[in-house]
């Protein structure tokens, strides 16, 4: 079992629902994988540095998970297959990176609260 | 005026005919740069936070070396391969001008 994190951007055309939709389809491929998620964020419509697809922002949604190595193949297909999302990104967690992610989210619930 | 006088002249910080016989007081050294991931114990990069990143680019966005921010080699890498990740997603441009 590893630690993962995958940001992805979905296109700014998705209305809230269809968003909140699409995000639940890459949640239930890795439920099926037996992953267990550790934590989701939403960024929300947020410009990008440069145009991607003509386009000038997106939706971003980070997902952080504990799996096996071969789930990351088929959310990435996922991706790859999905209109919707313009861009994604996973990336392992190491023992620092788990750590920076754990304070990380405290700040974030604090920031909110 | 022998030349002892004008040696404690000068010591004295009086204004003294011969210049330059004690040493001037300007400061030639510069701040020792240091790396601030080992100095503050900073474990982790994160390319998620853009913002922090900004300290490592140019205006045109392109990776400044290590020798102007001082970070060690141990750390420069994770700090590009953190600014490359980021281009990635579309939170640092990879091209522009004027940035910052």
């Amino acid at each position: 079992m590893n630690n993962y994190e995958t940001v992805f951007i979905l296109t700014p055309v998705l209305s809230d629902a269809q968003v909140e939709e699409a995000v639940k389809k890459f949640e239930d491929i890795l439920a099926s994988n037996n992953c267990e998620i550790v934590a989701k964020e939403n960024w929300g419509l947020k410009k990008l540095a440069y145009p991607i697809q003509l386009k000038k922002n997106g939706f971003y949604t980070l997902i952080e998970f504990k799996g096996e190595g071969n789930v990351v193949a088929d959310l990435e297909l996922a991706f790859k297959r999905d209109e919707r999302v313009i861009r994604y990104l996973t990336t392992k967690l190491d023992k620092h990176a788990i750590e920076y992610a754990v304070t990380r989210r405290t700040k974030v619930k604090t920031a909110k609260a | 005026m022998a030349i002892d006088d004008m040696a404690k002249q000068a010591s004295a910080g009086g204004e003294s005919e011969v210049k330059f016989l004690t040493p001037l007081d300007i400061n030639t050294k510069t701040d020792k740069k240091y790396c601030r991931f080992k100095k503050y114990g900073i474990k982790h990069v994160d390319y998620k936070d853009e913002k922090f990143l900004t300290q490592f680019v140019n205006e045109q966005g392109k990776i400044l070396p290590r020798r102007y921010t001082g970070t060690s080699l141990k750390y420069q890498r994770k700090v590009s391969a953190a600014i490359k990740r980021a281009r990635h997603l579309a939170l640092l441009p990879y091209v522009t001008d004027l940035f910052k």
